[in-house]
């Protein structure tokens, strides 16, 4: 680790850390995704072969994953950008952070049904 | 003075400044970066304020768009289950899905484009890892924006 990466360890540090990740991992996602999407322009055939995979339990559960770092960058960018403009932003900034965390949480609950619904019929029957 | 005294305060912090007149003029100091005749004459931009400004632009519109693009996806009329070729053809027959996924791509690649950016810049100590790295992520957003743009606009629903 580069000297001087672990700053204040606490809500302000970790949030930034957590949005670099969560960026990082949505931006080699993003790369596959146009790639895998590309092979509309190769057949019907390869890219229902590929969108197939997608519905198997192991990727749905990544794309659970991808929902949640999706979800926690876009409500945690928000914040940013209310820190940023919202003259009391940076005096509410934990507050904000405890907000986003619990939207997430409740908006992750929301999301097993349609996300792992299949994945779950897959496995156990429906 | 007594002999107790500590070795800061046996320094003459104050004082000394006060002798300085136009008979005894204080030492010139050099500027840490001093300009030069091979100075170019701008040598700053507002790069990295329109970079920020556009993280905070794009993050809002990315914020709509891709969260519409996960519930059309992944959420409603039966989620992930329901693409397919025949899916992706019948939302392409739009133009204005067409510029939803357009936007989102270009918005989506630049924004994260710049974000990784930001990252090697912080992480990669050596500056030819630096000059690599994002050459590498150069030509990957290059690529990405260009073969995604070109298989929106050049889709066909009879390939077959």
């Amino acid at each position: 680790m580069p000297a001087g990466t672990l700053y204040r360890g606490r809500e302000g540090m970790w949030s930034w850390v957590a949005h670099r990740v969560t960026g990082v991992l949505i931006f080699f996602f993003l790369f596959v995704h146009v790639l895998d999407t590309a092979l509309v322009r190769v057949s019907p055939e390869d890219y229902d072969k590929v969108v197939a995979t997608y519905k198997t339990p192991i990727v749905s559960l990544l794309e659970y994953g991808l929902v949640a770092a999706i979800l926690f960058h876009a409500l945690n960018g928000l914040r940013i950008i209310a820190v940023d403009y919202w003259t009391k932003g940076p005096r509410y900034q934990k507050q904000m952070l405890w907000t986003v965390l619990g939207l997430w949480v409740l908006l992750m609950v929301g999301a097993i049904y349609p996300v792992l619904g299949h994945a779950a019929r897959v496995l156990f029957g429906s | 003075m007594s002999t107790d005294t500590s070795p800061v305060d046996a320094v003459e912090l104050t004082g000394s400044s006060v002798t300085y007149g136009p008979d005894n003029p204080a030492p010139v100091i050099e500027p840490p970066r001093a300009r030069t005749k091979r100075t170019p004459r701008a040598t700053r931009t507002n790069f990295e304020l329109y970079g920020w400004l556009f993280m905070r632009l794009s993050g809002v519109v990315l914020v709509v768009l891709v969260l519409g693009h996960l519930l059309i996806q992944l959420v409603l009329d039966g989620g992930v289950t329901k693409v397919g070729f025949a899916f992706v053809a019948g939302r392409w027959a739009s133009p204005f899905w067409q510029g939803w996924d357009l936007v989102m791509l270009w918005l989506a690649m630049l924004h994260g484009g710049n974000g990784l950016r930001t990252v090697i810049n912080d992480y990669a100590e050596q500056a030819n890892t630096r000059f690599w790295l994002k050459t590498l992520l150069f030509t990957a957003v290059a690529f990405t924006i260009v073969l995604g743009s070109l298989v929106i606009f050049t889709f066909d629903p009879n390939i077959r």
